[in-house]
């Protein structure tokens, strides 16, 4: 497919990566030539330098041409008005990343029908969102929910002495009540979609499909039994925090944010009056355990800089606060986190470009099954992807277990009229269902894909 | 370094000359010729030796930066050149290695320099690998694997600047390997409508793929002793034509393809180019004219030298050699100057010489204004001044290499004439210089070391000096760090 990106800062090149590595032909707009030099060096994109929102750069990038246009400037109105223009010239599909939080969802909504903007996206809102989810389930390390809210994709990581620690997969249906498969493992570098006896050891990280009561139950009965985090406190005054906050707070959990910035800590006083507000550095130990460090359930950095967030993270890891997450946006200083015992990290770009991707992917085979929802898990190596199934698959109403499935691919759930069906060799699928598919080291775009 | 990177690219090159080498085979088979078995016995061992490079260089890691760019380049043509000299050297044509690298490396590098007194006596296997060689060596080898090969990372990009002629390398597509199919798809067309128009004027099958070849990447052998002269006025017209249009910047047919006429037809350099030709025909037509026998002859030896000339192709419907000192001043400079970049034309290139000129009037304007910013202007747009020093830099660097190979060819007990003109010629991919270089002499005449020295001109000329320089730097060949 023909795709534009317009915009390439950080969360720009993330997503013209993911798309060049997806095999989009991508060409990139960008203001800074040097940015451009750069882009053109490393990927195999065309750049053009200069504004998106004029007209005669949209035309030199041969935006008549293009199937989808994705607006990442630091600016929002630029990036609604890109893709208006690039609508208007004939680019069927537009994504516009729109973040201020001044803009409401109603008024967002009004906008992006008027301008027929296919798809906002808010990386913060996304990443706050997020943040939600994992805050009222500690245990996980990543949570990913499906288009039904009632089935996720649990990861977390296999402690040693844990209940899991030896087991071998065919084992867990005896020793746990809980309706759950176990769907993905990484161990070391390689990730594997596991066979029936397959032993799980302590370090393993895993990925667990169920519906969110099982997990409950199932972390229960592995006698991990943590109650959802109440005290929270945030490090860093960001859209992200605000997001967070206003969330959190909303639901009656005590909030608690630093900021470095006194300017900002008055603007954040008068937008979030229920949290607590302090100025003052959140690198500072002192500061931190003056503000309570030793009570609270959660410590989330959200700061600019990766760098500070693991730092700040570890110490409070170091100072057993339950839960500690960690912002960072720099895929390659993940597993370093990761050694310093943080096994808990977010990173807005990697969520913004997997919703892109999906984006792209579900518009590349809009005919067949589509791709609704798309993951990656065990540090991209699995993907886990939700498909609709529609009339005319070749494989409708069969048993699962006549099904000839290609290596390293799981059908990980089958979700029918908003139940939840963790599948057996006996179930089968029907049209109108949505299914969920994993598959390591490999591509699939089509739900055809999965048979050999 | 990824070494694996680049022995496992000179391995695929390898593998993909002995592929090519089974045109002229085919000729040799179609002629009955005893050259097949240069041809069968050079395959063999190419295909050999590039399937154990490959095979055991798989590499794992497939990054790589613009300093292994550089090196493959250099290498790969390096090695093709010294691989595609064995045909010569087994069937007996040319019987010395040295003699036979200098024919393929002016082959490979479209200069058209050769050391055959007389080309008329060569197989036609032989004459066909020749050419062939220009039409692969035009476009460009790596070019080629680059749009064959499915690489995944988009650091191609490295390899197709280093042997893309011209000052900045554009996409035109945001997959290099479409782009780089487009070029080829142009550059056969292109090269099959001279040949339907050849052939339409009454030239042989054979002579008219030879010189379409010749043409198309501005290389210049033939197979005829008076190269293009004694074919009718007609083909040489064509010809004339055709080299020109092999001079102009390939990107312009791209975008005619795509039906972007109006951005085409307002490129500057096309229209220096067009205004050089016209201008440098005019001149050598007055020249000449009291020697011709009558304007049209003047008018189409003047054309087609000075196009034979401008695209660096070396082509000669006349012995330039016995023409006044002004018309064939004007030819020197011409090899200096060349055609557009991004063509398969040698020399400085237009484009370069434009912002030269530019460069330097907003210099002289600075010293009468000293607080005045200056804005330099190409192609409708500010060229920063990244590019600007680059076009300057490549200038001197041009000159100390022109001059260094000047210095040991001047060695030679010839004329100065005929050093200048030699080097110019090599260095400038253009093939016939002045003199005894001219188009009725040729390069044998020279001793080994100096051979050696024009045929490293050639390669620095067609790959634009800083790949081939690039081999020489230390830094460059430092191993990586042991591993601990």
């Amino acid at each position: 497919m023909k795709i534009i990106v317009n915009g390439c800062g950080k969360i720009g090149t993330t997503i013209l990566a993911n798309l060049v590595a997806e095999g989009h032909d991508v060409t990139a707009i960008d203001t800074n030539p040097e940015v451009i030099q750069k882009l053109t060096n490393i990927y195999d994109v065309i750049g053009v330098c200069g504004n998106g929102a004029d007209s005669d750069v949209l035309q030199e990038a041969n935006a008549k041409n293009n199937d989808l246009i994705i607006s990442t400037t630091s600016s929002d109105e630029i990036n609604m008005l890109t893709c208006f223009l690039a609508k208007r010239m004939g680019v069927e599909n537009t994504v516009a990343r729109v973040r201020n939080p001044e803009y409401n969802d109603k008024s967002l909504n009004f906008i992006r029908q008027q301008l027929e903007i296919s798809l906002i996206i808010n990386p913060e809102l996304m990443a706050a969102h997020e943040l939600f989810n994992l805050l009222k389930l500690p245990n996980a390390d990543k949570i990913e929910n499906f288009s039904v809210r009632n089935f996720e994709i649990v990861e977390f990581k296999v402690r040693e002495g844990s209940a899991l620690d030896g087991l071998k997969i065919y084992e867990l249906r005896n020793k746990f009540k809980a309706k759950f498969l176990i769907c993905a493992v990484k161990r070391g570098d390689d990730a594997y979609i596991p066979h029936g006896d397959f032993t799980l050891m302590a370090g393993d990280k895993i990925g667990v499909t169920a519906s969110s009561s099982e997990i409950l139950r199932l972390f229960s009965e592995m006698g991990m039994k943590q109650s959802s985090a109440k005290k929270v406190m945030i490090l860093g005054g960001s859209k992200t925090a605000v997001y967070l906050a206003k969330r959190l707070s909303s639901v009656g959990n005590s909030v608690t944010i630093i900021e470095k910035n006194r300017n900002k800590c008055e603007e954040l006083t008068e937008d979030l009056p229920k949290v607590l507000v302090v100025c003052g550095d959140g690198a500072s130990q002192e500061v931190l355990i003056e503000e309570g460090l030793a009570s609270v359930d959660a410590v989330i950095a959200l700061t600019g800089l990766d760098e500070l967030n693991i730092l700040i993270s570890s110490y409070a890891y170091s100072k057993k606060v339950p839960k500690v997450i960690a912002k960072i946006n720099r895929q390659e200083l993940i597993p370093l986190a990761e050694h310093w015992g943080l096994d808990t990290t977010i990173s807005p770009r990697k969520a913004i470009s997997n919703t892109v991707v999906r984006y792209a992917r579900a518009l590349e085979n809009s005919q067949g099954s589509s791709v609704e929802t798309l993951y990656k898990l065990m540090d991209d190596k699995v993907e886990a992807l939700e498909f609709s199934v529609k009339q005319g698959l070749d494989f409708l109403n069969v048993p699962f277990k006549q099904l000839k499935l290609k290596e390293n691919i799981l059908i990980a759930g089958i979700i029918r009229e908003r139940k939840t069906i963790i599948p057996s060799g006996d179930d089968v699928l029907l049209s109108g269902d949505k299914v969920v598919i994993l598959a390591a080291n490999q591509r699939i775009n089509n739900l055809s894909d999965i048979i050999r | 370094m990824n070494r694996k990177m680049i022995f496992y690219m000179l391995g695929k090159i390898l593998e993909l000359e002995a592929v090519i080498m089974f045109i002229p085979l085919i000729t040799s088979v179609i002629y009955g010729e005893k050259s097949i078995w240069a041809f069968l016995i050079t395959i063999a061992f190419a295909l050999l030796v590039g399937i154990a490079l490959t095979l055991l260089n798989k590499p794992r890691d497939k990054t790589f930066f613009a300093k292994e760019g550089f090196v493959i380049v250099a290498l790969s043509w390096v090695l093709l050149s010294a691989v595609g000299a064995l045909p010569f050297v087994i069937s007996g044509e040319i019987p010395n290695f040295i003699d036979a690298f200098f024919e393929t490396v002016s082959g490979f590098t479209t200069t058209g320099a050769t050391i055959l007194s007389n080309v008329e006596g060569l197989s036609k296997g032989i004459a066909m690998w020749r050419s062939l060689t220009h039409w692969v060596g035009g476009m460009g080898i790596l070019v080629l694997v680059v749009a064959i090969l499915p690489t995944d990372s988009g650091r191609s990009i490295h390899i197709i600047r280093a042997e893309m002629p011209g000052h900045s390398v554009g996409k035109l597509t945001p997959k290099l390997r479409v782009m780089t199919k487009q070029l080829y798809l142009i550059y056969i067309v292109l090269t099959a409508i001279e040949v339907v128009f050849l052939l339409f004027g009454g030239m042989p099958l054979f002579d008219s793929l030879v010189h379409s070849f010749g043409t198309a990447g501005t290389g210049g052998f033939g197979i005829k002793n008076d190269s293009i002269a004694s074919y009718s006025p007609y083909l040489q017209w064509v010809i004339t034509i055709f080299m020109l249009l092999f001079g102009i910047n390939f990107n312009l047919y791209y975008l005619l393809l795509v039906g972007k006429l109006r951005s085409a037809v307002k490129s500057e350099e096309l229209w220096t180019y067009v205004c050089l030709f016209t201008g440098a025909t005019a001149l050598v037509t007055y020249n000449i004219y009291s020697m011709s026998t009558n304007f049209a002859e003047a008018l189409r030896n003047a054309a087609f030298q000075v196009s034979s000339i401008m695209t660096t192709t070396g082509y000669a419907t006349a012995d330039f050699n016995l023409w006044p000192g002004l018309s064939k001043g004007i030819l020197l400079i011409l090899m200096f100057i060349g055609a557009c970049s991004g063509s398969t034309a040698g020399g400085l290139k237009i484009s370069r010489v434009v912002l030269l000129f530019k460069r330097v009037k907003s210099g002289v304007k600075h010293m009468i204004h000293p607080r005045s910013t200056e804005a330099v202007r190409f192609e409708g747009k500010r060229v920063d001044n990244d590019t600007l020093m680059g076009v300057l830099v490549y200038f001197a660097v041009y000159f100390i290499c022109f001059t260094s190979i000047l210095f040991v060819v001047l060695f030679e007990p010839f004329d100065l004439e005929t050093s200048i003109s030699a080097v110019a010629a090599c260095f400038n991919n253009v093939g016939p210089g002045l003199s005894l270089v001219g188009p009725t002499g040729n390069y044998g005449v020279f001793s080994y070391i100096s051979k050696i020295m024009l045929s490293f001109a050639m390669l620095l000329g067609r790959l634009e000096i800083f790949p081939m320089l690039i081999l020489f730097s230390p830094s460059v060949w430092k191993k990586r760090r042991a591993k601990s």
